[in-house]
């Protein structure tokens, strides 16, 4: 599914923000991705979902070599990856149907077909009374559900969140949990990037931990340990 | 609701307020260029229709009477390569020098030349000099105008002013390119934020560019029809006033239904650079992305 060998990455001429870092996820399986505020983690995110090309090491996604894969080809394997931004990164112009729609308008999908879809999704997360709502009148709850209605409206066969409850009470957070647990068990990876130990710890999943650039895979609960 | 033709909101972006005044007024100079151009060309057509393949044979004054006259009909009728011979009746060329001399100038004894006009066969190239020498042993003085010489010098002026009009039309296309190239930069540097998310989504490069090109297309069209039809009212008050001018050698300034049509490239052909320009930078900028 997803492969890292001895990925370095750095800015420019600046310092290398993650090293050596190397790790698999089979399909299917469900990892928390933690560390400190500076680790790393956004940076592995935006490698994970193809944002980012990395500046050694060699990164496979779908099985495919990013670094030889022709860039005409890259949108394909996007499509097949959904992001949950820290900041939603929601549309303003658009109601939370377009929002919800715009993945499956940019893959060509049929105008009826995209919005039978959506509203089904959208009445899922619990916002089908507010299909119509701009993002900028709903709360913070309200817009995280849509941004992971927009992550997931495709299918994709990798979900990356990032602090996908960092926005919401503790009890909100548990039930995106639980949405996150369904897809899971629907056969799609997930990543989640967390600061909540509690969360991670609660789901037991394992834990991608980046710590000063370098990342360690380890079981919830236990302490760090090797990569993979 | 799912209705929207473009994702990216440019109804909120300022810089693309300015581009259609902007391709009215280049169309509009555009259109008036080009239709200056067709002008031009129908008048040399016209000039090269009438006067190719013509002399004039001018006889003194003192010397023409119609034995003179007659004597030089009858030698030009056995030249080769000349297909036609009329002399030209006084009251004829009294005619052609009243517009320029005024009827009381002309009228006042005014030693006027007789003329023959002389008609050749296509192709036939006869040396005016060679002719008016052999003319001037039957009557003295005799002159041949061969209105080549000086034609050729004012289709060459006309040619000249017809490739400075598409020289202007295409430094006018250059200026709208740059105009369209820098508003596509602004619009990329206003929706970066939807772009990349468009492009994270795994939207194709010509999918994000096709939203500029149609955005490019509106534009254009709004600015292209208004400066196109400002153009064709100008040209309309320039034909109404021309009605009234009665001069052989002035251009005439209306144009014919086939050129009002082929005046229709200009508005279109902006729309199609705009589209294209805008296409072509949103690829380029896109191209840097991974």
């Amino acid at each position: 599914m997803l492969r890292f060998e001895n990925v370095g990455m750095r800015y420019g001429i600046g310092p290398e923000i993650l090293r050596d870092v190397s790790f698999s996820l089979a399909p299917g399986s469900f990892h928390f991705l933690t560390g400190s505020s500076g680790a790393g983690k956004t940076t592995l995110l935006k490698l994970m979902y193809l944002a980012l090309r990395p500046t050694r090491g060699l990164v496979h996604v779908f099985d495919k070599d990013i670094s030889v894969t022709p860039r005409d080809e890259m949108p394909t394997l996007r499509r097949r990856i959904g992001v949950v931004f820290q900041d939603f990164r929601l549309i303003d112009h658009m109601t939370a149907v377009e929002n919800v729609a715009l993945p499956l308008r940019v893959n060509g999908g049929r105008h009826a077909e995209i919005d039978t879809h959506v509203r089904e999704l959208l009445s899922w997360v619990g916002l089908g009374e507010r299909l119509d709502a701009r993002p900028s009148t709903l709360s913070g709850g309200q817009q995280q559900r849509i941004a992971i209605a927009r992550a997931v409206i495709n299918r994709p066969r990798l979900l990356l969140a990032d602090e996908p409850t960092g926005n919401v009470d503790d009890h909100i957070a548990v039930r995106l949990m639980h949405l996150f647990e369904e897809l899971n068990k629907a056969g799609t990876t997930i990543v989640i990037a967390t600061h909540n130990h509690a969360l991670v710890e609660e789901f037991g999943h394992p834990v991608l931990q980046l710590d000063d650039g370098e990342l360690v895979v380890r079981r919830a609960g236990s302490p760090a340990a090797g990569p993979n | 609701m799912l209705g929207r033709r473009t994702d990216l909101p440019f109804e909120r972006d300022q810089s693309t307020r300015f581009l259609p005044w902007i391709v009215a007024l280049m169309v509009f100079l555009g259109a008036l260029m080009f239709a200056g151009a067709l002008v031009v060309s129908d008048t040399i057509d016209s000039w090269n229709s009438t006067l190719t393949g013509r002399m004039t044979v001018q006889v003194p004054h003192d010397a023409a009477d119609d034995a003179a006259t007659g004597t030089l009909v009858a030698m030009l009728g056995v030249t080769p390569g000349i297909t036609g011979v009329r002399p030209v009746p006084a009251s004829e060329a009294r005619a052609l020098l009243i517009p320029w001399l005024g009827e009381e100038v002309v009228d006042s004894g005014l030693p006027i030349p007789a003329l023959i006009d002389v008609e050749l066969a296509a192709g036939a190239h006869i040396d005016a000099n060679l002719l008016a020498a052999r003319l001037s042993q039957s009557v003295p003085g005799t002159t041949v105008d061969d209105h080549r010489d000086w034609l050729s010098a004012l289709i060459n002026l006309g040619r000249t002013v017809e490739i400075l009009a598409f020289v202007i039309l295409g430094l006018i296309a250059a200026a709208a390119i740059v105009a369209v190239v820098f508003t596509t930069r602004s619009g990329l540097a206003v929706h970066a934020a939807i772009i990349e998310l468009l492009h994270q989504m795994g939207a194709h490069d010509t999918y994000i560019a096709g939203q500029f090109q149609f955005q490019a297309m509106m534009l254009t069209l709004r600015g292209g029809i208004a400066g196109a039809a400002a153009a064709a009212l100008v040209l309309l008050v320039f034909a109404w006033v021309g009605q009234g001018i009665d001069a052989a050698f002035l251009p005439p300034v209306s144009l014919t239904f086939i050129e009002w049509l082929a005046l229709m490239i200009v508005p279109a052909g902006a729309v199609a650079i705009a589209m294209l320009t805008a296409r072509l930078t949103v690829l380029r900028a896109l191209a840097r992305l991974p």
